[in-house]
């Protein structure tokens, strides 16, 4: 239910780049979305195309980038990739882990149409 | 027409974390220890402010900010019948609180004067976890008829925790609840995190919670 905010968040952001950058249109937006993130990204999508309308970002294409959850373990040091929720470290079976990567949640870059400045 | 890409890097939630730095700004300035108080619906929120209440009464003056869907007061004049200021939040159906609504809620309670701030949000496990309120803590309420698979299920809330509270121990006897399989969930999201087993209806255990309250409120006016 919070990927209203969060969707009325992303299009703040693309149309603020977006204008700042004499946009006329946002055709694609890039959003980088870490495993431990707890977005939806077909709920981000369904309000998008409801939110987005009248804007420079209606019809844009959104692009969701996973990244991966790194964890280290405490006990031995060793570093790994998070493939499931509460799994123990696959080098000594700790549960003493600390998050390396994966809470990541970023607009990483939009892609815009411009008048080139010639007319038709 | 061209095309080009753009580089933002933008976090999508910066808005919400600038007014939050503000709100820890304020908290700081006027020496407020402020908890984000967090459960389900029913786990115990207004029964544990009002058991915090009454066990810091003299000790600490503690003022609530009330986190509702609806625009009931039922929760704020509980508090206010306690003796304690309270201002209630409508969120108009939203599922959580964020930064911008405890802003708001600030500029009706005398902050200098308080010792300590309780942010009661809305009832919910996922989407509170997201939202940073600039509190100084995040605090969680689990309570046993709930069921001790809870981390297992919402670990995103409980990796963010400063303080775990279980509540309604007083049931244990009769509901099933395994607690060393609760707290190996727990320990595996948050090792080593600091919990608290209180019963609202017996009292037991409230005294090491509220002087946990009191000891980091003291270090913050130090």
């Amino acid at each position: 239910m919070h990927e209203l905010a969060v969707t009325e968040s992303i299009l703040e952001i693309a149309n603020r780049h977006a204008a700042a950058a004499g946009a006329t249109r946002i055709t694609d937006i890039h959003i980088t979305l870490g495993k431990l993130s707890s977005i939806v990204d077909d709920s981000v999508q369904f309000y998008w195309d409801i939110i987005s309308q009248s804007t420079l970002a209606q019809g844009a294409t959104l692009h969701f980038n996973r990244v991966p959850a790194r964890m280290h373990c405490n006990d031995c040091g060793v570093e790994f990739e998070m493939l499931a929720e509460l799994s123990p470290c696959p080098e000594c079976g700790s549960f003493q882990l600390k998050i390396l990567s994966g809470d990541e949640f970023f607009l990483e870059s939009i892609e815009i149409e411009k008048e080139a400045g010639e007319t038709q | 027409m061209s095309v080009n890409r753009i580089p933002v890097v933008e976090k999508i939630l910066s808005a919400n974390d600038s007014i939050a730095a503000l709100n820890r700004k304020r908290f700081d300035e006027t020496k407020t220890f402020a908890v984000n108080l967090m459960a389900s619906p029913g786990a115990g929120k207004t029964s544990v402010i009002l058991q915090t209440i009454a066990a810091l009464t003299g000790r600490l003056k503690l003022g609530v900010i009330e986190g509702d869907t609806a625009p009931v007061t039922i929760d704020a004049d509980r508090v206010i019948d306690a003796g304690m200021p309270a201002v209630q939040i409508n969120t108009g159906g939203d599922c959580h609180l964020d930064a911008p609504m405890i802003d708001s809620g600030l500029k009706q309670l005398p902050l200098e004067e308080l010792d300590l701030l309780i942010v009661e949000n809305v009832g919910n496990l996922v989407c509170p976890a997201a939202f940073n309120l600039g509190t100084h803590a995040n605090v969680l309420i689990a309570s046993i008829p709930e069921g001790d698979d809870k981390p297992y299920k919402y670990p995103a809330i409980y990796r963010g925790l400063d303080v775990l509270i279980i509540n309604k121990i007083d049931l244990l006897p009769y509901v099933r609840f395994n607690m060393d399989y609760f707290r190996t969930g727990v320990e595996a999201l948050n090792p080593g995190l600091t919990t608290f087993a209180i019963s609202c209806t017996t009292g037991e255990g409230i005294n090491a919670w509220t002087d946990w309250l009191v000891q980091r409120s003291a270090e913050l006016k130090r």
